[in-house]
């Protein structure tokens, strides 16, 4: 630094040599930026799933940690013996209690979802004929409660919907009942909380599919005499189809294993699997058993996950879904 | 005409459903952590107390500075690895194992929080056991909420990335820099805003879970989601309303200043790339 330019040659030189070797280092970077997302994911969220699958096969044991390893090693045969333990899969096939869990998860996730869309389509439709300043204030009023805590948000419901709550005094105050509703702690609140919290995954990515829409193909429609509704069910909808798509496996694949939800307003009636798996797990300690729930779990949500998946990568590749 | 006005009466209706859905619930719990009385439900005056009470809590209180400090690192870290695999999704057409790569950037979106909360914990165990490192508490709770934070990184900085002129990178590649230097001198000052977002989402998010840090925290560190959690099971408490209302007021002032930063970068960019090209013109 003190001595600028003392060897006007060599220093050309040597910056030379200096970009030779960045680029040399090039390669480097490009597999550096591919490379170290990727090794992060391999590591903590591929190959723990393997682990997973691994453990189903194990049994419960009063160890640290509580499982039984697959394969040991017996001295007296010298070799290696796998216990490949099915007793898992078997008890969830067997105990009607896990199977009516797994069907009455699908059957709210589903239901939930198709009210999510049912409200969250018309405020993304609103939304996306906006100006674009009006537009950007409106999505951001829709993704700002999403962005304080999700916790809290269920919280709140409680306080609405317990007998004592707002909906029920209100309804009280109308004349409409004399007795306070029992709506907390049943499955009913369970699907309102659901809604509630997952509004916002659904008007997102309709919002982004509907705002793209062509005008001029819903005045041609107007134009060669359409009415509005004709229009909408022509036109508009199957061309938002991507972005139904995307907003249900948002909220339907998550729901599905949604625990907090059901735990805090669902009350006992509401049998989900999350809620199975965090018994299994915490409970009882039942660390094979609960795994075994994931692994049915991820087979039941993978062609839903799939599907994601492959809408979700074109969209990040910049392709049009 | 009258049609259209129909529609945008029946289109403002509907919004303003949509926003009293969404916000009643939140200005409620607001509202009643104003209440003098234990029971959440029954309005019986205006008092402060329970926030006095808040903060002293010694206990909610560590737990949220552990919340915070997880938070922090976790979008830090996240920001970084979420761009980069932006990066390598839109910009690297083909690389070996792409098709995996994508599965893993896009599937902790929709995967059920259970299912990430108890694969990372058994796979910290396994890991713990062949290294003899501990596999619970903070450190631990940091690994997982970074990886399922990357991918909501990834798509808000990818998006950027698309929509983003690359003749502009173009030309200073034609002009001699190296893609790193163009990464750092043209890329990352266009997508800065995105970034910005990717890290409130990721801090946001980290700060919010309850389920998989429940799974990896172990009994020497609890977050404050998960004291939260713990006392609601009990039933409603004044004191909880006091803290949301206290974290709904931090998290909207900082995301609405996002927005508007963000907002404004944007505006200003835009202007300066018209008066380039009237310039040029």
């Amino acid at each position: 630094m003190s001595t600028p330019a003392a060897n006007p040659a060599s220093d050309i030189n040597e910056a030379a040599t200096l970009r030779q070797r960045l680029r040399q280092w090039l390669p480097g970077a490009r597999s550096a930026v591919i490379g170290v997302p990727y090794l992060w994911l391999l590591l903590f969220f591929a190959i723990p799933f393997l682990i997973v699958l691994k453990l189903s096969f194990a049994k419960m044991a009063s160890s640290i940690p509580p499982y039984t390893s697959l394969i040991e090693y017996v001295d007296v045969d010298k070799a290696f013996t796998v216990h490949l333990n099915l007793g898992n899969y078997t008890q969830l096939l067997a105990d009607s209690q896990y199977v009516l869990a797994y069907l009455s998860s699908i059957k709210i996730a589903v239901v939930a979802t198709f009210f999510t869309l049912l409200i969250g389509y018309p405020m993304a439709y609103v939304i996306s004929r906006m100006s674009p300043s009006a537009r950007n204030i409106a999505m951001m009023l829709v993704v700002l409660p999403s962005w304080t805590s999700f916790l809290i948000r269920v919280y709140a419901w409680i306080g609405i919907l317990d007998s004592n709550g707002l909906v029920n005094r209100a309804l009280q105050a109308l004349g409409l009942i004399d007795e306070p509703l029992h709506i907390l702690y049943t499955p009913l609140a369970a699907y309102i909380g659901i809604v509630y919290c997952y509004l916002p995954f659904m008007v997102l990515p309709l919002y982004a599919n509907l705002v793209k829409l062509d005008n001029r193909l819903l005045e041609a429609a107007y134009d060669l005499g359409a009415k509005p509704w004709q229009a909408f069910v022509r036109i508009t909808l199957p061309l938002s189809r991507s972005g139904i798509v995307a907003g249900c496996m948002l909220v339907m694949i998550p729901a599905v294993g949604e625990f907090v939800i059901p735990e805090m307003l669902g009350g006992p009636d509401t049998l989900m699997i999350g809620r199975v798996l965090w018994g299994e797990f915490f409970n009882n300690r039942n660390w094979p058993l609960a795994s075994a729930v994931a692994i049915v779990m991820l087979v039941l949500l993978l062609i839903p996950i799939l599907l994601f998946n492959r809408a979700q990568q074109r969209e990040l590749e910049g392709k049009l879904a | 005409m009258s049609m259209v006005r129909n529609r945008s009466w029946l289109g403002w209706s509907i919004l303003l459903l949509g926003f009293a859905f969404l916000y009643l619930p939140i200005l409620l719990l607001m509202l009643y952590s104003f209440n003098s009385s234990r029971l959440a439900t029954v309005w019986a005056g205006f008092s402060t107390k329970w926030y006095g009470e808040l903060f002293r809590d010694r206990q909610l209180l560590e737990a949220a500075w552990v919340s915070l400090k997880v938070a922090f690192w976790t979008a830090t870290a996240s920001m970084v690895l979420g761009t980069m695999a932006a990066m390598a999704m839109t910009r690297f057409t083909r690389f070996p194992g792409k098709t995996v790569f994508g599965a893993l950037v896009t599937a902790p979106l929709v995967m059920p929080e259970v299912i990430i909360g108890l694969s990372i914990l058994l796979m910290l165990v396994s890991m713990g056991a062949m290294f003899g490192l501990p596999s619970k508490g903070v450190v631990a709770i940091w690994i997982a909420h970074v990886t399922f934070t990357i991918s909501f990184v990834t798509v808000v900085v990818s998006s950027r990335l698309q929509e983003l002129d690359r003749s502009l990178e173009e030309a200073a590649m034609d002009l001699g820099a190296n893609r790193l230097k163009v990464f750092f001198l043209i890329t990352l000052p266009i997508i800065a805003p995105a970034l910005l977002s990717g890290w409130l989402l990721a801090f946001t998010l980290s700060l919010d879970d309850v389920v998989i840090a429940s799974f990896v925290a172990g009994p020497s560190s609890t977050t404050l989601p998960m004291k939260i959690f713990a006392s609601v099971r009990m039933g409603v408490s004044p004191k909880i309303n006091a803290l949301a209302t206290l974290m709904v007021l931090l998290v909207s002032t900082v995301s609405v200043l996002g927005w508007w930063i963000s907002a404004r970068a944007e505006k200003r960019r835009q202007r300066d790339m018209q008066l380039a090209l009237q310039e040029n013109g």
